[in-house]
């Protein structure tokens, strides 16, 4: 718990800004800078504010995980970040672009929590697709082809497949591969293993940290799993609901190598419960 | 010691496998033979009861006169099906082509939609049967009118079937595409269209035979050819085997309409998962 006060304190306040990543502060501009976020959606019943005064930032090649209940806004601030959703209030910079230049210079890769691969495309061709859209030039120069994406995400011989012939897990595997089509700066990754059965889980979870360790990419990953949430994250923002706004920030200080096996370390339970903590009073 | 003598009261898998496929082919002869010995039965009821009831030919024909029909008046019976083959086809291409692209338009141009749609339905519930005089009177005699009824009668299930399959696209899916900048025209032809395919085909098939119902009640008003002026001039002249062996072609073609829509869809649609998976 001692090493938590600090930021907690500035969490209550509110007021406090959480800034993820600065532990190796990368050149240039911070991967995800957003102040003061705020989403009203106006319904015909009433108005719900999704996110209120929502503070962050990642440094590049940071993994931070947003954890929450469901209804605290994590998803609608991944879109944020995305350019799927406007802000109504505050700003979000993506490496020092607007969430829309950041789009349009193909900088994000997104998984949804549906692997969303078109059925009537073989593993391949989904991998492909960022290719035939948006007017792209072809791959960047020295970038990894689909193919070997696919064997990337562990997916070799798997190429001629349909998604119908998949199971869940490997669909996942898919999706991830095209997001990483053409070498994204930043992955948006949306509860991605939430439907996922828990080994599968496990395994993907796993094989997450060494991809992510392999491409260096920054990666914000949406999940309510507290395990998930640590094992996977350098940094957690824990987000609290009604209003979505941040509740804590914890650096997860375990070492950068991590098996499943790190579950069951004193450090690990001891961040778990100060996620916990954090899940508590935030709601 | 038990382990061993369990093995052995197993059967092994050769002859598992055996008796499995043997189980299969009669299950598969159990399913081609039934339907041939339901429709024979029928036939032979059908028969018996014209037979014992004495029932004359000019209200029932016997089974088999049909059939000596069917064969002696075969000239007769193709010279008629052409006209309705062409006019049910082209209404069948003609309506369905205008649903493809009204519906394309609707769900570019939601405006079009709301103005447009509830005269679609209002159209649509004037039954076939008081359509055709309107239609004779506005486009003549001649093939032009079955066309237009063929064309009317398909258009309004393949309309709102392509509406959904064009709308109904996985959100996430839209999401992805407006993350890769894809443009509108990429949404249409990567994502939305095939998407719409099995709904497309959904309707294809409900309009592949009622296209032919379009043609045939068209000729029923002012036409000398075509299946439909042949059932009239057939009840007319009390002659109840042509009538019946009109009957038969009529819906043989229907029938062939209908596989052959069948078929593309199995040669289009090809990564939906099986049924019953």
């Amino acid at each position: 718990m001692a090493l938590a006060t600090g930021h907690a304190a500035a969490a209550a306040t509110g007021a406090g800004r959480a800034v993820a990543g600065a532990v190796a502060p990368a050149a240039g501009p911070a991967a995800v800078d957003c102040r003061n976020v705020t989403v009203r959606f106006v319904t015909d019943r009433r108005t719900v504010t999704a996110l209120e005064n929502v503070s962050f930032a990642v440094g590049q090649g940071g993994f931070l995980s947003l954890l929450g209940p469901s209804g605290c806004g994590k998803s609608t601030l991944l879109r944020v970040v995305a350019d799927l959703i406007a802000p109504t209030g505050g700003s979000m910079s993506v490496f020092g672009m607007t969430p829309e230049q950041a789009r349009a210079k193909r900088s994000l890769g997104f998984v949804f929590q549906d692997a969303a691969l078109l059925p009537w495309r073989t593993a391949l061709q989904n991998v492909e697709l960022p290719l035939e859209v948006g007017g792209t030039k072809g791959l960047p120069k020295g970038a990894p082809t689909p193919k070997e994406l696919l064997a990337l995400v562990g997916l070799a011989g798997w190429e001629n497949s349909f998604p119908h012939e998949l199971s869940g897990g490997m669909r996942q595997r898919v999706s991830i591969a095209r997001a990483l089509l053409g070498g994204p700066r930043l992955l948006l990754m949306d509860e991605p293993f939430g439907a996922l059965d828990e080994i599968t889980r496990d395994r993907l979870n796993e094989e997450l940290r060494r991809i992510w360790a392999e491409t260096g990419t920054t990666i914000l990953f949406v999940t309510h799993s507290v395990y998930e949430a640590m094992f996977l994250g350098e940094q957690v923002l824990v987000l609290a609901a009604n209003p979505g706004r941040v509740a804590d920030l914890v650096d997860i200080d375990l070492p950068k190598d991590r098996d499943l096996k790190i579950r069951e370390t004193e450090a690990f339970v001891r961040i778990a419960s100060r996620l916990r903590d954090s899940l508590g009073r935030g709601s | 010691m038990t382990a061993t003598t369990d093995v052995t009261l197993l059967p092994d898998a050769a002859t598992a496998e055996a008796e499995y496929r043997l189980r299969k082919r009669r299950e598969m002869w159990r399913r081609r033979l039934l339907p041939v010995a339901g429709i024979g039965s029928a036939l032979l009821l059908w028969a018996a009861l014209v037979y014992l009831l004495k029932v004359p030919p000019f209200i029932a024909p016997s089974p088999v006169l049909v059939i000596t029909t069917l064969y002696n008046k075969f000239g007769l019976l193709m010279t008629n099906l052409l006209p309705t083959m062409i006019e049910a086809v082209s209404g069948f291409l003609l309506g369905n082509v205008a649903a493809i692209v009204i519906a394309t338009v609707f769900v570019h141009k939601k405006t079009m939609e709301e103005a447009f749609f509830p005269l679609v339905v209002i159209i649509n519930t004037i039954p076939v049967v008081a359509k055709a005089p309107i239609l004779v009177l506005l486009l003549g005699n001649g093939m032009e009118p079955k066309i237009a009824i063929a064309a009317l009668i398909c258009f309004f299930p393949t309309l709102v079937n392509m509406v959904r399959g064009l709308e109904s696209v996985n959100p996430q899916a839209m999401e992805l595409m407006r993350v890769l900048s894809a443009s509108k025209s990429e949404v249409f032809f990567k994502l939305r269209l095939y998407n719409s395919l099995p709904y497309l085909f959904s309707a294809l098939k409900i309009s592949a035979s009622t296209s032919v119902i379009g043609a045939i009640v068209g000729e029923w008003i002012g036409t000398t050819s075509g299946i439909g002026a042949l059932i009239i001039q057939a009840t007319y002249a009390f002659d109840s085997a042509l009538l019946y062996a009109t009957v038969i072609v009529g819906s043989c073609f229907s029938m062939v309409f209908f596989l052959t829509i069948t078929l593309a869809e199995r040669l289009v649609v090809r990564w939906q998962a099986p049924v019953g998976h």
